[in-house]
């Protein structure tokens, strides 16, 4: 199998794995976040806190061998990005939608497939959201 | 005595248990570290939002490389998403479920997040998960100010009756 094949094998796998994960812990469920966020239910910090913390062990073992990655040639990093207002207030943004839905990327597809099929809508939402960061890139660029 | 206390605290906080949350984080955990070691990709979830526009939109922000040279394998990844969520409901032989939340709810909300995601970076699984494994102080600006906002609009949209 090609290089390009394998990596998209490997995307697929993961997005499975990632998918399960996001279905066991119910993140899936609007009304579970909502809980979580009205402070009924602490659990989503569990989820979090259990992936980043077995995120954290992995990508900072990684990041000191100085490798690089088998399928890509991509030198292994951190995922670290400018703090700048942006992240101040995209992510002061994004807390409203959440907070307004319940709803966050990747449990929106997830919820897909455990047949939420009105979260449609979010999906829908968040496409024009990506569009409308577009255009605001694009004007700032102009 | 403490630790009865301790007991009472947990079932207050966590009335639906916690071992399906840190199950669950654990396996995103390890779905994150899997796609680091086979491509070295830090993966997040709403990246792939703006790959997919660069399918179709001729707007030069959506023609970056780096969008155009990701977007197969994250479409993919997406589409993994909504498999894994699948096969497990189908194995675990739980029913299909469907949310009570308002469909405009849904929508408005949708749209924030898309717009807030991309403008700060990252969202739940970028900043919330790899960005803080990667220690980044951004990622952690970002989870304190979508978590702190999120907390108060959930509160308000409660108080305002909108249930659910």
């Amino acid at each position: 199998m090609s290089r390009a094949g394998q990596i998209l094998v490997a995307a697929f796998v993961g997005g499975i794995i990632f998918g399960v994960g996001l279905t066991i812990s119910q993140m899936t469920h609007p009304e579970v976040v909502l809980d979580f966020l009205q402070l009924d239910d602490f659990g989503l910090l569990l989820v979090m806190g259990g992936g980043a913390t077995v995120a954290a062990i992995g990508i900072q073992m990684g990041a000191r061998t100085g490798k690089s990655a088998p399928l890509t040639g991509k030198k292994y990093g951190l995922r670290v990005r400018e703090l700048d207002s942006d992240v101040i207030i995209g992510g002061a943004i994004f807390g409203i939608g959440w907070g307004v839905a319940g709803v966050c990327p990747g449990p929106a597809f997830a919820s897909l497939g455990i047949g939420n099929y009105v979260i449609v809508w979010s999906i829908v939402g968040m496409i024009i959201g990506a569009h409308i960061h577009g255009f605001i890139k694009e004007s700032r660029a102009n | 005595m403490v630790l009865i206390q301790i007991a009472d605290l947990v079932v207050t906080a966590f009335p639906n248990g916690i071992s399906h949350y840190l199950i669950g984080g654990i396996v995103i955990g390890a779905s994150v570290v899997f796609m680091y070691f086979t491509t070295g990709q830090i993966i997040g979830a709403s990246t792939a939002l703006e790959t997919t526009v660069s399918y179709y939109s001729k707007l030069k922000w959506f023609q970056q490389e780096e969008f155009i040279s990701s977007r197969d394998w994250r479409a993919v990844f997406t589409v993994g998403l909504i498999v894994g969520a699948a096969g497990y409901t189908l194995v675990s032989g739980a029913e299909l479920w469907v949310t009570e939340v308002q469909w405009w709810r849904l929508l408005i909300g949708g749209l924030l997040i898309g717009v807030g995601a991309r403008l700060g970076k990252g969202c739940t699984s970028g900043h919330g998960i790899c960005g803080l494994a990667s220690f980044s102080p951004a990622s952690l600006v970002n989870v304190v100010v979508f978590l702190g906002v999120a907390i108060i609009v959930a509160h308000l949209t409660e108080l305002l009756g909108v249930v659910p």
